[in-house]
């Protein structure tokens, strides 16, 4: 069963913007999906559009198979979203948000509190509960979002850049805490424009440019197109002369720290190997951050060069 | 969505919504009840005693009816298109449309919210005119049913304002310049026989006169719509009549998404 199914979404605002231009879509069950693109691209529109926020001008929308407008009620159960801004009544208590959420879904007094423990506990705003939703910083108010997105446990989750503007040390623990509920079994959809983030927590992606989908695949797919990689030696020894490895661009970042390009075709073992004949002992070694973003650009670029 | 789950989610919005107006108590509850003492004391009290009688009625005692309407007018309309737009503004109405609610279902929430305020606040204002003069009530079915379906038509009212405003200018608009003027000459504080004959007639465009009066015949036992050859009932159909046309107008424009969805 596909999670999330999209044929021939088309979207056209007042004065003629084009924002979506008949996108097709699909999204396994049990997937942790990325929808990348740049500002303007059409990300928020096609979230916008699955969470019946934006009306469609023409296409289909399934949510775990069914129809949105066919069977809007039923479609909706099933779906959580988490939006790009604050959307509930900051002047209301915590507990009272998340409790009156799931009330929206349906659910009695008793079943609503006890959700809305849980997921309160889960992101460590329990704590919090009794507190008006204004006088708490703004990762707080993201944990809210979240709990918020899942207190009528959805089978979908979407969120929509869940971690702009937050802390290292929150985005780390909503990553956690979105791997472990998509272990459980909630199919995740994720607009970021963390690449790491993507590359990091999802294993299917499309790429949406101008309104359209410009690649669909796997993440790992997509990597293996990477013509080079370039990884961070860190050293033992400091080193004051960058030492030749015939074959390999490399770069002395720092006496203790050498950056090397590795071709798709070479192996790392050479450089190993030469290193240490030169005797240079390495004490660690990681790949460079940013894969996905040389990927990302070379994919977006004549867009992006169009705006400017 | 089935039933007992619509029912679940009903009395969710309409909890928020009495949360939201007995949280800020000071400003929804309290305010009304000062003014209408105002009224009491002012014309009531010092100029009424003066102006003798009014309708065949103690002016304090004509004024009654027509100043508990004019507070359930007044707070259903402010407590829809204040929330509603509120909502709006700060999109937190988004956390509503992305659930499995049915449109009529939000409308309905929102306007019991708006019928709850209405109602207290006429409850409150009852409360403070019995200080001043002891009230008889004629005819409860009526008198409950006039203030109930006024208060729904005019929780209706904001929430069409709500719906349609893209600015706060534009929710104080309406009250200020339209429903206002129609509530003081819509025979609040006057009978329209005082009124020449012409303009007797042009009050007869004000559905709110109707409104009033029906009300006051409901505890006094008579008003100007007997003197002027309508009856009770007229004024009951055209209330009905005026709420189907606004839900109707309402549901039709959230189905649309209009005001609520780009």
């Amino acid at each position: 069963m596909k999670a999330l199914s999209i044929s021939n979404l088309k979207k056209e605002y007042q004065g003629g913007i084009q924002a979506l231009k008949g996108i097709d879509l699909e999204v396994e069950e049990g997937d942790f999906f990325a929808l990348l693109g740049p500002n303007g691209a059409g990300k928020s529109t096609t979230i916008g559009v699955i969470s019946s926020l934006v009306t469609k001008t023409s296409g289909k929308v399934k949510i775990l198979d069914i129809d949105i407008d066919e069977n809007h009620s039923l479609a909706k159960k099933k779906l959580g979203v988490v939006g790009q801004e604050v959307n509930f009544n900051q002047f209301e208590k915590v507990g009272d948000i998340i409790r009156n959420q799931a009330g929206y879904y349906g659910l009695g007094f008793r079943k609503s509190k006890e959700n809305a423990k849980y997921y309160m506990k889960k992101l460590d705003i329990w704590d919090k509960r009794n507190e008006q939703a204004r006088k708490l910083s703004g990762g707080m108010k993201r944990r809210i979002m979240v709990a918020k997105a899942l207190v009528n446990n959805p089978e979908l989750l979407i969120l929509d850049e869940p971690t702009a503007g937050v802390d290292i040390e929150l985005r780390r623990s909503l990553w956690d805490f979105l791997t472990e509920i998509n272990n459980n079994g909630t199919s995740i959809i994720l607009t970021t424009h963390y690449l790491e983030e993507a590359e990091r927590l999802c294993r299917n992606i499309a790429i949406i440019d101008s309104g359209e989908i410009v690649e669909n695949t796997s993440m790992q797919e997509l990597l293996t197109r990477l013509e080079v990689e370039t990884f961070i030696l860190d050293l033992l020894q400091p080193i004051n002369k960058l030492p030749e490895v015939s074959g390999f661009q490399m770069i002395l970042e720092s006496p203790k720290r050498i950056k090397v390009t590795v071709e798709k075709e070479q192996g790392l073992n050479a450089v190993f190997k030469s290193l240490s004949e030169l005797g240079i002992e390495i004490s660690s070694m990681r790949n460079e951050t940013g894969r996905l973003e040389e990927l990302f650009l070379g994919l977006v670029e004549p867009s992006l060069k169009e705006k400017d | 969505m089935n039933a007992s789950e619509q029912i679940k989610a009903l009395a969710t919005i309409l909890y928020k919504e009495i949360h939201r107006f007995m949280r800020i108590w000071t400003q929804t509850l309290i305010p009304p009840a000062i003014m209408i003492m105002l009224y009491f004391v002012i014309f009531g009290t010092l100029i009424g005693k003066r102006i003798g009688q009014m309708g065949g009625f103690d002016y304090v005692q004509f004024m009654i009816p027509g100043l508990i309407m004019m507070s359930v007018i007044s707070n259903s309309y402010s407590n829809v298109v204040s929330s509603f737009f509120g909502q709006k503004f700060a999109r937190s109405i988004e956390e509503l449309l992305i659930t499995p609610l049915p449109h009529y279902l939000i409308l309905t929430g929102w306007i019991l919210g708006g019928v709850a305020r209405g109602l207290l606040v006429g409850a409150i204002v009852t409360i403070v005119s019995l200080w001043f003069y002891d009230l008889n009530v004629n005819n409860w079915p009526l008198c409950i049913f006039v203030v109930i379906s006024t208060s729904v038509l005019f929780s209706l009212g904001g929430f069409l304002n709500a719906l349609f405003a893209e600015s706060f200018d534009d929710i104080s608009i309406i009250p200020t310049f339209i429903m206002q003027p129609l509530i003081y000459l819509g025979g609040v504080f006057y009978s329209i026989q005082l009124l020449p004959p012409f303009w007797q007639t042009v009050s007869l465009a004000n559905p709110i006169l109707y409104m009033i009066n029906a009300f006051r015949y409901s505890i006094l036992g008579s008003s100007d719509l007997e003197a002027l050859g309508f009856s009770i009932y007229s004024a009951l159909g055209m209330i009905v009549g005026f709420i189907v046309l606004f839900f109707c107008i309402c549901l039709w424009s959230l189905n649309k998404g209009r005001g609520i969805r780009s």
